[in-house]
């Protein structure tokens, strides 16, 4: 059995969450005072997710820079991969908004997409 | 000289939000001056996700909420000037106004909403001895440069303050190639969102030391390191507790200043504990006509509730206009003021752990069916109440299972609860313990 | 060969270039930093003294009151910021009315005009936020203040304009004697001259020391500032004093120029000629200490602190002069408070020397006069138009705080002895310099210099040497 502690991202309260697991399933949660805890817990523990965001160089627009998002969540594990992925990575202007700038990014199937209009110089 | 409806200083979020509603509230012609070279403010350089979950109910990020707001001005084809730099409002509204392309000129404006947003307070208002070399950055600069222009600003990086941008910030430089080593904050608890101590320090092992300062910077070109001490209750380093920090860079996210220097040379009074103008219901400042939303009237947490004050000035502001037309036409058919009636005005009183509410003050025959009152607490308090008061009388009583200065408060108070009221009034909200 | 090195291009060098370049002479100005004004001559309390507190007899005092008298009509030339405000001592003891007669009387024997010592209501009249405790005050009407950069930098650009060149980056390392002058070794390569002016500011002992037996000792005495919001300018109207002590003047409170407030300095003897760090206790005692004489001080206003370091020599008065052990080395030396003040005078001084030394010729192609950079505020919107037609980057503001235009900082980057970084482009401007401290413009700024000095972004420094601003670019190491 295994026991991590968390601090739960729900509310400001930042409740103290104590999650035992065994063998990658949840066992118990505490340390909680709503629901919302106690999903985020499981969640965390057993598959935390995040949406990178970060910027790509943009040859020919008004700005230098576009910022990217990955279209959706990818594993946690996967945060520095994706950014790696885009070390050399360009756009080409115009630019606009879910423009997808990068396939499959490392490999998590999830595509990185542009969050900003830039226009061709 | 140019005459507009409504002139709106700042196409930030509250600028694009008040334009917005404004127009829909019927006013015709508005111009939005902005000084930057594209409309959305500070959002353009906040590139992570987190805004417009209670506006759009989803997750966007700072660029795409923008672009949001401004397709919306866009297909309401609101006026807006880009390069501009609003010089001086003189007491009558007029806005003089400079640009490369323009030159400097004058617009006549029916009402004037301010929406200038903040800056962020520097090193020399936290009086941090030392030496003053290159590499120590706010937050926000320091994000414009990595998230605008593709630039890092340093490679080893100390940040104090752990308000969001601070936060935002560590991550931000860590995914691109730098080594935050430490965040510190002088306060007990952080001023930011425990998801952002969750997502942007934890996820990459970046130490959060509470009641910690900055007491000396060292390098003479570049910073060359810091020293990091515990402070005790009173904010004051204790001796002995000194750690030395190697680093190039210091980053300082300690706090956002409303930008109103424009508001205050034009007579605009100030709430000393905001910075920001004293409003009353319709977000309108002690000067008739001129409104004031978002970060201008008071630093706030979340995009989503500066648009939506926003959208209330922008359409006070429309109804301000549209009634000052209509009471000069009764004049001149008349001859006679067809202006408001004189209320009893509610004056907010902040008490007893409330640092400040907005509005200030609460005319009852001009509110609408609800009033949402913002406010602050000064500390950390758990499993309390927010109790308001009508003279002595408690008229409002509110469970909060958590209440702390980085986030931004409010209750809703009805235009029933106030009314039939025959002499000026006091509105007292404080913080009650369970 | 050069007639004439003058190593250090403060103010004291400055204004002695500028001097000299009414002759015919070929000189030239070595400085170590990368550009004037880098060192005690930036950061002091830009006052221009009266000249009662300097003993009589002494060439301080000698000088102090020269240097007053020129001010005026050398900022008409020169066209910097300098306003002639007066000033007052506060005394608040029955103890201290015997040493404020004293200071009147020393006043007088240097020569200060207009001295009178006020009672209580007068004061308070002048300044009603002096204490209540005061009881008399001196007060000195030719007292003022002035742009410490403005001055500096219109004395070397005018300088330059007459012919004295001027080399930056440029740390003397040694000075040989030779049969026809002075060798001096330098991080920039070997200078060769006839004539030394050693006014190096802290660091001048040692170059008096590298040819002269009779040594010189300078003690870096640290004085640490607030500077506060210009919404704080008009606290007081005039430079108020404490009544002196045995380390200097005590700390004053003054508006600055540019409607700034500024409170300091402190005074502490230190060993590191570049300590020009801030303290705690520094800054501590400076907000015990300026309370003494001023009530209500708003020191929540405080936009930024920093520290400058006096060239104090040990027997307390300038040393100007030929070095007698070492003929053709010109001192100037020991210039410590009133040394901004006493500019005009010191160069005067320095340049005479030269001049009677190298029987110079005068030169016909001087011109004393210098436009400094144009202050749009002053101008009419109409003229303001009109500058924007022909210049449209007058337009554009860049600075929000001080309302500084693109216009100004081309200019300050494109004249002679032009600026090259931040610093130099705030010292030029004031762009950077107000109340968010450069958090909006200084990437902005950055963007012009590197342009317009056709370097890359990283190139562009606070201050020169390795005062690199950018070290990257994003995930340039992942």
């Amino acid at each position: 059995m295994e026991r991590r502690e968390l601090i739960c991202i729900g509310c400001p309260m930042g409740c103290p969450l104590s999650v035992e697991t065994e063998e990658g399933k949840v066992i118990s949660v505490t340390g909680n005072t709503c629901p919302r805890g106690d999903s985020y817990a499981r969640k965390e523990v057993t598959n935390p997710t995040r949406i990178v965001t970060t910027t790509v160089r943009v040859t020919g627009g008004v700005q230098e820079m576009v910022s990217v998002k990955t279209k959706t969540d990818i594993p946690k594990g996967k945060i520095f991969d994706c950014v790696k992925a885009l070390k050399n990575a360009q756009a080409e202007a115009p630019v606009r908004i879910g423009d997808v700038i990068l396939q499959n990014a490392a490999g998590t199937g999830v595509d990185i997409v542009a969050t900003k209009n830039v226009d061709a110089l | 000289m140019e005459q507009y409806e409504i002139v709106i200083i700042g196409g930030g979020p509250a600028g694009l939000s008040a334009a917005v509603s404004a127009r829909k509230a019927g006013a015709q012609r508005i111009l939005i001056l902005e000084r930057d070279k594209e409309l959305g403010g500070i959002l353009n350089q906040c590139i992570h996700n987190g805004f417009g979950l209670h506006t759009f109910k989803e997750e966007l990020t700072g660029p795409e909420y923008a672009a949001r707001f401004i397709e919306q001005a866009c297909e309401l084809q609101i006026e807006y000037r880009l390069n501009t730099m609003v010089m001086d409002i003189s007491l009558d509204k007029t806005v003089t106004a400079m640009s490369r392309e323009l030159g400097m000129y004058q617009i006549q404006a029916g009402a004037v909403i301010l929406a200038m947003g903040c800056r962020e307070r520097s090193r020399g208002a936290l009086n941090i001895p030392g030496y003053r070399p290159a590499g120590i950055y706010s937050a926000g600069t320091a994000q414009r440069l990595v998230n605008m222009e593709g630039f890092l600003p340093g490679r080893k990086v100390v940040i104090l303050g752990s308000g969001d941008i601070g936060l935002i910030m560590a991550r931000r430089m860590t995914l691109e190639g730098a080594q935050v080593q430490v965040v510190a904050e002088l306060m007990p608890y952080s001023g930011g969102l425990k998801r952002n101590i969750v997502q942007c320090l934890d996820d990459y092992g970046i130490p959060l030391k509470l009641s910690h300062t900055v007491t000396d910077i060292k390098g003479r070109e570049r910073v060359e390191g810091i020293t990091l001490a515990a402070v005790d209750g009173k904010g004051k380093p204790v001796p002995g507790t000194e750690e030395e920090y190697e680093c190039d860079t210091l980053l300082l996210s300690v706090g956002l200043i409303p930008e109103n220097e424009l508001s205050g040379q034009m007579g605009v009074t100030l709430n000393p504990v905001t910075s920001g103008p004293v409003v009353n219901e319709s977000l309108e400042t002690d000067i008739e006509g001129v409104f004031a939303c978002g970060n201008v009237l008071h630093v706030h947490d979340l995009v989503d509730f500066v648009s939506e004050e926003a959208a209330m000035a922008g359409e006070n502001a429309a109804h301000y206009v549209d009634n000052s037309q209509r009471t000069a036409e009764a004049y001149e058919k008349t001859d006679s003021a067809a202006g408001q009636e004189a209320s009893a005005a509610v004056a907010l009183k902040p008490e007893n752990g409330v640092r400040y509410t907005v509005p200030s003050l609460i005319h009852p025959d001009r509110m609408r069916k609800e009033q949402i009152i913002r406010f602050r607490v000064g500390s950390v308090y758990k499993n309390c109440y927010i109790g308001v008061y009508l003279n002595g009388e408690r008229i409002l009583h509110r469970k909060r299972p958590v209440m702390a200065p980085g986030e931004m408060e409010e209750v809703k108070i009805k235009k029933s609860q106030l009314a039939g009221l025959s002499r000026p009034a006091e509105l007292s909200i404080q913080v009650e313990e369970a | 060969m050069y007639d004439v090195i003058i190593i250090g291009a403060g103010v004291s060098g400055s204004a002695a270039a500028r001097e000299l370049s009414r002759y015919q002479v070929r000189a030239c100005v070595l400085e170590k930093a990368e550009d004037v004004c880098c060192g005690t001559s930036k950061a002091n309390s830009g006052i221009v003294h009266a000249g009662y507190d300097a003993a009589p007899g002494t060439l301080m005092a000698k000088l102090n009151v020269r240097g007053n008298d020129r001010m005026g009509e050398l900022a008409e030339e020169l066209d910097f910021p300098f306003s002639r405000k007066g000033s007052l001592v506060i005394c608040r003891e029955e103890e201290g009315l015997l040493a404020l007669e004293e200071l009147k009387k020393r006043g007088e024997l240097n020569g200060v005009q207009g001295l009178e010592i006020l009672n209580r209501e007068q004061v308070l009249e002048l300044e009603p936020n002096v204490t209540k405790d005061v009881i008399a005050a001196l007060y000195a009407p030719s007292a003022g203040i002035v742009c410490p950069f403005g001055l500096n930098i219109a004395l070397a650009e005018n300088a330059n304009r007459n012919g004295i060149e001027f080399y930056f980056n440029t740390e003397v390392m040694d000075i040989r004697k030779t049969e026809k002058g002075f060798l001096l070794e330098t991080s920039a390569g070997v200078y060769e001259t006839k004539y030394v002016v050693n006014a190096a500011g802290v660091y001048a002992d040692q170059f008096h020391n590298m040819v002269s037996r009779e040594k010189l000792h300078i003690t870096p005495r640290k004085g640490e500032y607030y500077l506060l919001d210009k919404s704080a300018g008009d606290h007081v109207s005039r430079t108020i004093f404490a009544l002196p002590g045995k380390l200097g003047k005590g700390v004053l409170v003054t508006p600055t120029v540019h409607g700034n407030l500024l409170v300091g300095p402190t005074a502490e003897d230190i060993e590191d000629k570049d300590g020009v760090n801030t303290t705690p206790e520094g800054l501590a005692a400076i907000a015990g200490k300026a309370g003494q004489n001023v009530s209500g001080l708003p020191l929540k206003k405080v936009i930024t602190s920093f520290a400058g370091l006096r060239a104090h020599e040990d027997r307390h008065d300038f040393v100007i002069g030929e070095v007698q052990d070492a003929p053709g080395f010109i001192d100037c030396a020991g210039i410590e408070s009133p040394g901004l003040t006493s500019a005009p005078a010191v160069g005067e001084m320095v340049a005479g020397i030269l001049k009677d030394k190298l029987n110079l010729e005068v030169n016909p192609g001087f011109q004393g006069k210098r436009k400094g950079i144009l202050d749009p505020s002053k101008l009419t919107m109409e003229e303001r138009n009109e500058l924007i037609r022909q210049n449209p980057a007058y337009g554009s503001i860049i600075c929000r705080c001080e309302m500084i235009s693109e216009g100004e900082i081309l200019d300050a980057i494109h004249r002679p002895l032009g600026a090259r970084s931040l610093d130099g482009v705030k010292r030029r401007t004031r762009a950077g310099m107000g109340r968010c401290q450069a958090g909006f413009c200084s990437p902005r700024t950055m963007e012009i210099l590197a342009r317009e000095l056709g370097e890359p972004m990283e190139a562009v420094t606070k201050s020169g040497g390795g005062s690199r601003l950018i070290v990257g670019t994003n995930k340039d190491r992942i």
